[in-house]
């Protein structure tokens, strides 16, 4: 059996700072198998997947290829060992053919005529429908993706890594590409698929090796294995926050969307007829694994998404009706429906970074007043206030804000964004990259806007602090609403099964 | 698929065909056009090799906005390599084919050094390229403006050249018979070597992009250097390189200018404009060497017009911001078609950091 092994990875360690990603990671794939890499977001697949294609050293651990212990220092010792990745983000110049990209940085003779033949051959064998004259601007996502695989296959791969494949693939091109998947695995290559789909693992692979927060869990056949057990393994047993969640009485429906559907500029259905409600003195989580849909549903709220069908209404407290579809978030502020939004992308969407506080605090405030001079004295005290209330560690309120660390950053921009005591509230990954303490200091701001009587909406990444924080759960799956739950009863398997399966159990 | 051939065909073949009768017959009828294409040739050269120049820089996705003051510099270190030499060997011993290669040798030398200066500050500094752009142009044209007062003291008087190598940059060195030939003849083979020699050079930058395996990882390097680097192709050197060919060509283009249009002589202001017009004129022609060969004797005719087509009350300046205007023109018509193949370099004015990705 020692040679059907492909390459075995053993007690693979990989720290980042004090972050570490990866901690004894045993791994072993055979040739002519597939096998996937679960796990939830930030669990260290990419991480491990990187190390294996010669962007990252492991700190610790072995990497053997054919029992030997090998070290792969770059993506082209990565091509010599027959590893070829395809990451999520293609690597293709528009402007060029698909022979033309395919041979891109290879050291033989330019000869287009003996690529095209040699890429069709290689297309012929496993199924892929390629052209390779064509440009890749006129191509789809799919056809790219295979332009990327074709590409490994002909530097030779037998190993090839596709880190989530799926996400951006309509359920025909999937099929298909786990068709081509299987003639490849049939032809003794090893294939390592990232994904966070079950269903699709259940489908195509033969092992199921799984990372919980960096940690290596286990790999288990897939044959031997249920939705259930795998999500287990996934999510692990709940974790004790204690997480402040006082109970608001009193709760009045404020935003009521129906229908919403959206697609992105490639015409890919990114929200899918997404209808719920949000209350007053409620904070309304938001799970999903990464690209369910969550930054398009805050931005469709928020006006800056366009929305296909569907409606959104906002309820003021005399209970009269707002639609916002069709709205810029300019009209929305006119009709007045105050929103504070707290985007993902803090320093491209929230603040300017070179700007200080003041200046920062001014960009929701510019347009007050008649004069033609902007009012400095009012944002000046509210960034004062921000600065002594949510302890924001900086030497003055002109000090530009990318120079912060990272939790200041985002206190500068929940601080903004509350100043005005928005009836909604909208926060995307709100404690990312934030240290404990701060991370708690921004739920209790959360908590004491939700006791104040704002609806707000907290787009979260860790199951147990949606658990914890948060009194209702929106959970999204591939831009579906897989259900909304009350936040106090369900458990984190429940939760993490949903985030895979369309209606968790019940739509088995 | 029969069909689609033969419109290709039509595009390549007939439209061209037609386009090249139309204009001879416009010839026949209107002498003075060909006259002005013909003055136009000269001028235009300086402008093709500018512009060759910046398609080469560009196509590493290095936008180098300096062309100004290269081909200023050009402009003068080409004046002053004969100048010299001529001035060492004592008039009349010159070898005019050693004055001509000294000329160009001396240009590109001095084009390539701001090339490479540009990639010093922009690719392993990494400043801004519009930024270090214009700060190249201003540098470039106080150098060539301060070296050739300097020279024009030392020498006393004007800078220049003897008659006979005057004689020997302008030669028009066809054949009488080619000349005679109706429209064409005046257009074509009324011209300088220089003339000939660029559209050799467009033509070999043709190939290079288009078929040779440096060409085309070097536009990988301009369109996506993220997807080139991770193919292993070395981005540094190919902007380096191709910002100092491509400095280098634009100032024998500064070269050409002053030892034809301006007759070897040095004259601060002549120059003036040029290298932006080169810049026009690559976003004119779309990124393609050939069609900088058309596209510069067009321009240079559109800039000498005033001289050659005469409307009454008809102001000069607004003749000298034809050329302008097409431009805006095109650039309106292949921006709202949105030919993929017509769009600049992707990643053009971008600096490419590794760690970014």
């Amino acid at each position: 059996m020692q040679n059907n092994c492909a390459i075995e990875l053993k007690d693979i360690r990989k720290t980042f700072g004090s972050v570490v990603a990866n901690d004894g990671v045993n791994l072993q794939i055979n040739k002519g198998e597939i096998l996937c890499l679960l796990g939830e977001n930030g669990s260290g697949k990419t991480t491990l997947m990187n190390m294996l294609s010669g962007i990252y050293q492991p700190d610790s651990g072995v990497i053997l290829k054919d029992g030997v212990p090998i070290s792969i220092r770059s993506p082209k010792d990565s091509f010599a060992y027959g590893i070829g990745m395809i990451h999520q983000h293609y690597h293709l110049v528009d402007v060029f053919t698909a022979a033309q990209n395919i041979v891109l940085g290879l050291d033989e003779k330019l000869d287009l005529a003996k690529v095209n033949d040699k890429v069709k051959e290689i297309c012929d064998k496993y199924g892929f429908d390629v052209d390779p004259k064509m440009k890749i601007y006129d191509m789809s996502v799919s056809q790219k993706q295979t332009i990327e695989i074709v590409k490994t296959l002909y530097r030779g791969a037998e190993i090839l890594i596709l880190d989530e494949p799926t996400a951006v693939l309509t359920p025909q091109e999937t099929d298909k590409l786990f068709a081509v998947l299987r003639n490849m695995k049939d032809d003794g290559k090893a294939i390592i698929l990232i994904t966070h789909k079950l269903a699709e693992v259940l489908d195509v692979s033969d092992k199921v090796a799984i990372l919980r927060k960096g940690k290596y869990i286990g790999t288990v056949n897939t044959k031997e294995s249920t939705a259930q057990s795998l999500t287990d393994m996934m999510v692990g047993h709940a974790v004790t926050l204690n997480i402040d969640r006082p109970l608001c009485e009193n709760k009045k429906e404020r935003l009521r969307l129906e229908n919403v559907t959206v697609f992105d500029n490639e015409g890919v259905k990114k929200l899918d007829g997404v209808s719920f409600d949000m209350k007053t003195g409620e904070i309304l989580g938001v799970a999903g694994v990464a690209g369910s849909g969550q930054k398009e549903l805050l931005e469709a709220i928020t006006g800056l998404y366009p929305i296909k069908e569907g409606s959104i209404k906002f309820i003021d407290d005399a209970g009269t009706e707002k639609e916002l579809v069709g709205k810029t978030p300019r009209q929305i502020r006119e009709i007045g429906v105050g929103m504070g939004f707290v985007p993902e992308d803090r320093l491209g969407m929230g603040l300017v970074g070179s700007m200080g506080m003041t200046n920062n605090m001014m960009l929701r405030s510019w347009k007050k007043g008649k004069s033609i001079f902007v009012n400095r004295k009012s944002p000046e005290e509210l960034a004062k206030n921000v600065w002594k209330e949510l302890d924001v560690v900086t030497p003055s309120t002109a000090f530009p804000v990318r120079r912060m660390s990272g939790g200041n950053i985002q206190k500068v921009l929940v601080g903004r964004e509350i100043a005005a005591s928005p009836p909604v509230l909208l926060t995307a990954y709100a404690v990312r990259g934030l240290d404990i303490n701060t991370s708690y200091a921004i739920y209790n701001l959360l908590t004491e806007q939700k006791m104040n009587g704002a609806a707000v909406m907290y787009v979260g990444e860790e199951l147990d602090v949606l658990l914890e924080l948060c009194d209702r759960i929106l959970v999204l799956c591939g831009g579906k609403v897989s259900g909304v739950v009350d936040a106090r009863r369900i458990t984190k398997e429940e939760i993490g099964f949903m985030m895979t399966t369309v209606g968790g159990k019940n739509g088995r | 698929m029969k069909k689609l051939n033969s419109k290709v065909s039509y595009k390549k073949i007939i439209l061209p065909i037609a386009i090249i009768v139309v204009c001879f017959i416009l010839g026949l009828i209107f002498p003075s056009l060909v006259y002005l294409f013909a003055a136009a040739g000269a001028y235009g050269t300086a402008l093709m090799l500018g512009t060759l120049g910046e398609i080469i820089t560009e196509k590493s996705g290095n936008m180098n906005l300096g062309v100004e003051g290269i081909m200023y510099m050009g402009g003068i270190f080409g004046l002053i390599a004969p100048n010299m030499y001529e001035m060492s060997v004592g008039e009349g011993n010159a070898s005019p084919f050693l004055a001509i290669v000294f000329a160009i040798l001396s240009a590109f030398a001095i084009g390539a050094f701001a090339g490479l200066l540009f990639s010093f500050i922009t690719v392993t500094l990494r400043a801004n390229q519009n930024v270090t752009g214009l700060a190249m142009t201003t540098f470039g044209t106080g150098v060539a403006k301060f070296v050739g007062e300097l020279r024009r003291h030392k020498v006393g008087g004007y800078v220049t050249v003897s008659n006979d190598l005057k004689a020997a940059f302008d030669n028009k060195f066809m054949p009488d018979f080619l000349k005679r030939i109706p429209v064409i003849g005046r257009v074509l083979f009324d011209q300088s070597i220089f003339f000939y020699l660029s559209i050799l050079l467009a033509i070999a930058v043709f190939l290079f992009l288009t078929k040779t395996k440096k060409g085309l990882y070097l536009r990988a390097v301009g369109e996506s250097p993220v997807t080139a680097d991770a193919a292993g192709i070395n981005i540094t050197l190919y902007k380096y390189l191709a910002t100092i060919i491509g400095g280098g060509v634009s100032a024998i283009g500064g070269m050409v200018y002053t030892m034809t249009t301006a007759g070897c002589v040095w004259i601060e202001a002549s120059l003036a404009g040029t290298g932006w017009l080169a810049v026009a004129l690559v976003i004119f022609c779309s990124w393609h060497p050939i069609q900088a060969t058309w596209s510069s004797v067009l321009f240079g005719a559109l800039m000498i017009m005033y001289l050659r087509i005469i409307v009454p009350f008809f102001p000069q300046e607004l003749y000298k911001i034809l050329p302008y205007v097409v431009t805006v023109i095109v650039l309106v018509i292949t921006s709202t078609r949105n030919i993929k193949d017509k769009q600049p370099p992707a990643s053009l004015g971008v600096n490419y950091f590794r760690e970014d990705r």
